[in-house]
């Protein structure tokens, strides 16, 4: 029993060797010596030992980062997370993800989402473009991450030729080549670009948002995503279609064929029920 | 000298006869002009793809006029902008200035395209119109092969003209081809290697198509579409089932003029209806598709709809790998059974199925008239089965584009049309079946009773009953039977209510005052009658 009645007594107790119980008095000025002596070696150590970079945590936010960051806890900590480190099973981390990959997917609408689903839909927006700003500064000064340059015109100075080979190899694939979208498996689809702004191209294409990969700077250079925005821009969309009055969708042979048997075949049926009945 | 005047009424006259004199031509003509043809709309399916064709013959002259079928490589310098310095071959090069630089050249190539499409469309149609009404029967069997390989011919005309602009879309078929052709087992290296003179897509293709697609098959389909219509010439139309109309007769129209004057109206509304989808319908955009490169694969890349059975029996297929252990094994791809054992069966089947049914009923005897399709169950629900097998697979062709646009996993639609190319077809063949069963009976008992008339009487008693006219005289029951003919179900069929107004959109004659029916006098008015009274008269 000397042995566990020992190790009760406290590793101090023991060195000193004396078994005697010092006084009420005594015992609690040696506790309060041993506690500031205790506290400042911690706090001496951390000072001397605690990295540089520590230093710096937590730094005082700006204020349109605060404001992103009250937006943020109010409508997107649910899935993302305190400090947006993300939830396991329903949403990801966000650090890193960079101001662009806010403006793609809060400026479309496409979050916060209305529900855990195959991919987020594009939809009206929840918030206004200061309050995506915010909230884009906040991710931004959270983790850094690409940006989207500024200005609301980014093909400005694009090469449609250019462009549209561009857009032929590493855009059709999925969204087909009049950017009307195309699926994909499970669910999931890509869509179509019809809606999408010059920024929000460029965001996606910095970004890769949802089943979308990345086309950083080191593959596609800013240029070349400039000749693909006027590509997408002006040839697909403000050109039109020099074909007649009805593209059909531009979704090829599939809608060509409804066409021909709901407006050729109708029609000429029609006709040879007139021709016939003229007996 | 006196000058003989100048007759020109006998100017006609004199012609033909001395066309007459040297050619001898009189006799054949005057039968061939008074040759009769049945009357039914259903009867000028066949002339929508006849007129198409010819639509398609005017049209593709005109494009060969400016298209260069060659794959050289030059770079594109015409007007389109966002082609323009980009490398691509001369054919499509020259596809982009039939587009835009050549007057007239896009609605060319537009009404071409839809000619084409109508072309196929029509053929189908005109065929399910024959297969529904036993038009095949003997002696018509070798005008039904002839039909059917007209099919099969159009749909490689098809095929190698969408191939010839080079353009991304159409490449990319072309991918699809060679890798049908190199999935046949021992010859098939050696097919594609010869279509494509190495490897694909090689230099030559687009020039072998190019005179495939110029000369060799449309000579064969003008042979085809001659004999076709020769035949129907010789053997005489059918005729749908009616009074006057048996086995050994032909009622309807002589050639000329009435049945010839409506023939040529109905071209000019064929071409009338390919001319403004040609100019109101965009298709087949090639400046958006580029000039074909191997690593360009569009989203939603479909053949022609005719095709498109073909991509559906491959993107429903599973994965099946057959691995036959010789040497280092030899491998039978998965593709090989949808794209060449399929097509192969559909036209085994399709070629052959005029005899199977008459071996199978044993009715080896000559048909002149037509058959309703109630009326013979069993192969209006084999035609209906086979009819939507056809369509699951054409669906499933473009299954994408209906994930896509309605919002379905792509995954359960090739699921879906998995289970359906299994489940549909039996159940529209049972559903069908049971459809005619019932028309037919309803058609017995419209005969056995009586047409109803929608008058409700009410006896002394109480009860109240449903008044039928009888179509025959007497009492009407059961006293008439079956003839294969229609059956009337409404009154006004029976002339209650008089002939219809003439004219298809609007009224083009004032309708009869009274009713008047031609089997039955003008209904008189009620005739004036005296007021009964007690026999007093007031003074």
């Amino acid at each position: 029993m000397t042995s566990d009645n020992d190790r009760r007594r406290g590793l101090l107790a023991r060195l000193r060797g004396r078994p005697g119980a010092p006084s009420r008095g005594r015992r609690r000025l040696g506790a309060a010596v041993r506690l500031v002596a205790a506290l400042m070696l911690a706090g001496g150590a951390y000072t001397v030992l605690a990295p540089g970079a520590a230093a710096q945590e937590n730094p005082p936010l700006s204020t349109a980062a605060a404001d992103g960051k009250a937006l943020f806890d109010v409508s997107c900590v649910t899935c993302h997370g305190r400090n947006a480190q993300g939830v396991e099973g329903r949403g990801p981390s966000l650090i890193g993800v960079g101001a662009a990959s806010v403006e793609f997917q809060v400026g479309t609408g496409r979050m916060p989402m209305a529900r855990q689903e195959a991919q987020a839909a594009r939809k009206p927006e929840v918030f206004t473009r200061d309050e995506i700003d915010q909230l884009a500064a906040y991710i931004q000064e959270l983790g850094g991450g690409p940006v989207v340059p500024a200005g609301d015109n980014l093909h400005a100075d694009g090469n449609v030729a250019i462009g549209g080979e561009l857009y032929r190899i590493n855009c059709s694939q999925c969204h087909a080549f009049s950017g009307g979208g195309g699926a994909l498996s499970s669910g999931k689809y890509a869509p179509s670009l019809a809606p999408a702004t010059d920024r929000q191209i460029y965001a996606a294409m910095l970004s890769g948002p949802q089943n979308m990969p990345v086309f950083g700077d080191n593959q596609i250079t800013p240029e070349q995503k400039a000749d693909i925005i006027a590509y997408i821009q002006q040839t697909l969309k403000d050109d039109g279609d020099p074909g007649g009055l009805f593209n059909l969708g531009r979704y090829g042979p599939s809608t060509e064929g409804v066409a021909i048997f709901l407006v050729g075949i109708v029609a000429l049926v029609f006709a040879s029920l007139w021709i016939a009945g003229k007996s | 000298m006196k000058r003989r005047k100048f007759d020109v009424a006998a100017v006609p006259g004199n012609t033909a006869r001395a066309v007459d004199d040297r050619f001898q031509v009189a006799t054949p003509l005057r039968r061939l002009l008074n040759k009769v043809f049945p009357d039914h709309w259903s009867f000028l399916l066949g002339e929508i793809a006849l007129f198409s064709f010819i639509v398609l013959l005017l049209t593709g002259v005109f494009l060969t006029f400016f298209f260069e079928p060659a794959m050289t490589e030059v770079i594109y310098n015409g007007s389109y902008a966002p082609l323009r310095g980009t490398p691509m071959s001369a054919a499509y090069a020259s596809t982009l200035d039939i587009s835009f630089d050549v007057r007239g050249g896009l609605i060319m190539r537009q009404m071409h395209h839809w000619a084409a499409l109508l072309f196929m469309a029509a053929i189908v149609v005109h065929m399910l119109r024959v297969f529904f009404t036993g038009a095949f029967r003997k002696p018509r069997e070798t005008n039904w092969i002839i039909g059917s390989l007209l099919f099969w011919v159009g749909f490689l005309a098809g095929f190698t003209g969408y191939s010839l602009p080079d353009d991304g879309l159409s490449g990319t078929g072309l991918r699809i081809a060679s890798a049908i052709m190199l999935s046949i087992p021992v010859i098939g290296s050696w097919v594609t290697a010869a279509v494509f003179n190495g490897e694909f897509p090689g230099t030559i293709i687009i020039s072998r198509f190019f005179i495939a697609h110029v000369l060799l098959i449309p000579g064969l389909l003008v042979a085809l579409i001659t004999v076709h219509l020769g035949l129907v010439f010789k053997q005489k139309h059918t005729q749908w089932p009616g009074p006057g109309r048996t086995n050994g007769n032909v009622v309807g129209e002589r050639m000329f003029p009435r049945y010839a004057i409506k023939q040529g109206g109905f071209f000019m509304v064929v071409f009338g209806v390919i001319a403004l989808m040609g100019g109101l319908f965009q298709i087949n955009p090639v400046w958006l598709f580029g000039p074909y490169e191997a690593w360009v694969v569009s989203a939603a890349s479909q053949p022609d709809w005719y095709v498109m059975f073909l991509d559906g029996s491959t993107r429903l297929m599973p994965d099946w790998e057959i691995t036959i252990p010789i040497g280092e094994g030899y491998v039978i791809p998965p593709l090989f059974w949808p794209t060449v054992v399929l097509p192969g069966i559909l036209v085994a089947i399709s070629l052959l199925y005029p005899f199977m049914e008459a071996r199978h009923l044993k009715d080896y005897r000559s048909h002149n008239l037509l058959q309703r399709p109630r009326d013979v169950p069993f192969r209006t629900g084999l035609g209906v089965m086979a009819l939507t097998f056809y369509v699951i697979l054409t669906l499933s062709g473009a299954n994408d584009v209906i994930a896509d646009k309605f919002h379905i996993s792509l995954n359960a639609m090739t699921w879906a049309g998995r289970v359906g190319l299994l489940l549909l077809p039996p159940l529209a063949y049972y559903v069908t079946y049971r459809i005619c069963l019932g028309l037919q009976q309803h058609d017995r008992e419209v005969l056995a009773h009586g047409v109803e008339t929608g008058i409700i009487r009410r006896l002394p008693d109480g009860r109240f009953v449903e008044v039928h006219q009888p179509l025959s005289a007497g009492n009407g029951h059961g006293e008439l039977d079956y003839a294969g003919w229609v059956v009337p179900k409404k009154m006004n069929r029976l002339g209650a209510l008089g002939p219809a107004i003439r004219g298809f959109f609007y009224p083009i004659e004032r309708p009869a005052e009274a009713p008047v029916s031609p089997g039955h006098p003008p209904v008189e008015p009620r005739p004036e009658r005296e007021e009964i009274t007690s026999g007093e008269t007031r003074s």
